[in-house]
């Protein structure tokens, strides 16, 4: 396993924001992070390239084994070399996530340069050369330009160029379509899902948007305020999701031949973390499923038959009434 | 960019006349005039009207205005009626020293205010930050003037490190400079401290982390030349104040200089003279300000694309 984070849970002050997070991901896999936001699923990607303790969090348990090495508590240089060499890391918003006042080429020839050891000349063929594969016209010029010359999709791919520019074994993009317009956002999309399978590297995809892990992942963990919900092999999950929550998330995504007005959301809002009791289901709230059971005590995950893990005390395929009646008993 | 340059110098040919009208006419509303100062005690209203003749003050304010604006248009700055030599010699006397103490004061607070700034934004909230930033503002909370006493008292009297006064050598410059720059070091280390703790929270420099870039050059290249920008703007418009502002310290260290010809000219009413450095002083304002806006062109292509 190329990446396998166990455990993992995470606080800012006296905050606990995640929760025993655990999934993993491959060479050659696509694992779509998923959640609404305030669910953690930034956060996660902060913890993942030991960049959480810059916003004030602390790693309070767990394990991050990345390619045998446990990353947790490894030492900020070691870090170093391996953010931008190993593991790739690509942002949210690609308008403010370039350095303005340098140009896009010097912005790609530095990984290259730090990690590869290249000369000014070859980190520049490199990048040229990164570039133009990711189908960016006129590479050498776009090179020589700033930032504020390309429209958000051209910053993106530059982004994405970096993140590729020292072969990276992993890649973690954290919305990186989010921002983009949304004839873009597919073209984004699929060059990621051909990368992975073409350089043969993992992809953690964080996302809110259910159809695009329908397109690319292989594997999908579904966050809830700061808890894995379910997690499981994508065409499970779509085919047959267990948790309401994900049921829920499913149903969000509009399909061929829906009704006018039958697109259902998910009624309430995720609340800050601190406002949860300690031992519930978070998602109880919000969920027509949850009894007495749900709102005094956590559902563990446990393993699924799938090789995933489901975290809830009324499944979706468990008839309601009964398990109601047995929490009666 | 260049036809921004050659538009901006444009610019500044109105803006000339203007000042040198508000100038004028600030000088000869003040109560009395340059004659007072050349007639002896006793002298009779005729000796004073021969004077003002003389000098052609008795003449409408707007020929006299002409007459200089004239006279500066080709070259010729006038005679000082009071010190009785050349203008351009008077001025061309002052003007290196102030050039020289104003230029190393500049750099100087440059120098040590970014320096210090960058150190408080790196560390910020620290002991470091804390004590290096009221440092600062100790500093330049306290008079000049008080200042170049209290240096002149410790390294001149005591320590015996530096001359007292004068002009004469470079050491004779040391405390001078220190004194204001001292002032300015204050203002370019907030600037820089606010500007970098401002750039450190942006996206990009989180992206440059994740590359694995060594924190140190995050600072030193991305984040300082970011902050840079605001105080390049600042010191823009802090040169002329520089050249004109060093008037008490020049009297403390008993220095030649801009700002003591101005004040000594003022004092007499010396009309060429007051009128010729304070030209001089707006003049370096406005090539202040647009050495300023070119330095800002030269950093940031997102301006200089703006400008075509």
């Amino acid at each position: 396993m190329l990446l396998d984070v166990r455990d993992l849970s995470l606080r800012i002050g006296t905050v606990g924001l995640l929760d025993g997070l655990s999934f993993s991901v491959d060479r050659g896999e696509v694992l779509g992070l998923v959640g609404e936001s305030g669910s953690g699923k930034s956060l996660t990607a902060l913890a993942l390239t030991g960049l959480a303790a810059r916003m004030g969090a602390t790693i309070t348990a767990g394990s991050v084994v990345f390619d045998g090495t446990d990353l947790v508590g490894l030492k900020e240089s070691a870090y170093r070399r391996l953010r931008g060499k190993r593991i790739g890391f690509i942002t949210q918003n690609p308008m403010s996530a370039l350095d303005a006042l340098v140009t896009i080429g010097d912005q790609v020839d530095q990984v290259s340069r730090l990690h590869l050891g290249l000369s000014k000349r070859a980190a520049r063929a490199h990048t040229v050369e990164i570039l133009s594969r990711l189908r960016i016209p006129e590479a050498e010029v776009v090179a020589r330009a700033y930032p504020h010359n390309l429209s958000g999709g051209m910053k993106q791919r530059v982004v994405i160029a970096m993140a590729l520019a020292a072969d990276p074994d992993l890649i973690i993009a954290d919305e990186p379509t989010t921002a983009l317009d949304v004839t873009v956002q597919a073209q984004i999309v699929m060059m990621l899902a051909d990368l992975v399978r073409k350089r043969d590297l993992g992809l953690i995809l964080i996302t809110h948007d259910m159809s695009v892990v329908a397109q690319i992942c292989d594997k999908v963990c579904v966050l809830y305020a700061g808890r894995v919900a379910e997690s499981g092999p994508v065409r499970q999950i779509f085919a047959a999701p267990r948790h309401p929550y994900t049921e829920a998330l499913i149903g969000c995504i509009p399909r061929d031949g829906m009704a006018p007005g039958s697109l259902r959301g998910i009624p309430g809002t995720v609340a800050a973390v601190s406002q949860y009791g300690a031992d519930c289901c978070r998602f109880a709230p919000r969920c027509g499923r949850a009894d007495a059971r749900c709102r005094t005590q956590q559902p563990l995950p446990v393993v699924t038959g799938t090789g995933g893990m489901l975290a809830c005390h009324h499944p979706v395929d468990s008839p309601v009434k009964e398990a109601a009646d047995a929490d009666a008993r | 960019m260049l036809g921004y340059v050659i538009r901006r110098i444009l610019m500044l040919v109105p803006v000339f006349f203007a000042v040198s009208v508000v100038i004028f006419s600030m000088i000869h509303m003040l109560p009395g005039d340059p004659i007072e100062n050349l007639l002896r005690v006793g002298s009779s209203p005729a000796q004073r009207e021969a004077l003002t003749a003389k000098y052609g003050l008795d003449r409408p304010l707007v020929e006299q205005y002409l007459l200089w604006m004239g006279n500066v248009l080709t070259g010729d700055l006038g005679t000082a009626i009071v010190q009785r030599r050349p203008v351009a010699q008077l001025v061309a006397q002052a003007l290196p020293y102030s050039l020289t103490l104003g230029g190393l004061a500049l750099c100087f607070s440059t120098v040590l205010g970014v320096v210090v700034g960058t150190i408080a934004a790196s560390w910020r909230g620290s002991w470091l930050d804390q004590g290096l930033m009221g440092g600062v503002l100790f500093g330049s909370m306290l008079p000049n003037f008080w200042i170049g006493l209290l240096m002149i008292l410790v390294f001149s009297v005591s320590l015996g490190w530096t001359p007292v006064s004068g002009a004469r050598g470079w050491e004779s410059l040391v405390l001078p400079v220190l004194t204001i720059g001292l002032g300015g070091t204050a203002l370019v280390a907030r600037v820089t401290r606010i500007a970098m703790i401002d750039t450190q929270g942006k996206d990009f420099v989180l992206l440059l982390h994740a590359k694995g870039v060594h924190p140190l050059t995050i600072q030193v290249r991305h984040v300082l030349r970011h902050a840079l920008i605001p105080v390049v703007t600042i010191l823009a418009l802090r040169i002329g104040w520089i050249l004109g502002g060093a008037v008490t310290v020049e009297v403390v260290f008993a220095r030649p200089g801009l700002g003591s010809l101005l004040i000594k000219s003022l004092n007499q009413h010396d009309y060429p003279v007051v009128q010729a450095s304070l030209l001089i002083l707006a003049m370096a304002v406005m090539l202040g300000t647009l050495m300023g806006d070119l330095l800002q062109a030269a950093m940031d292509p997102r301006f200089r694309d703006s400008l075509t």
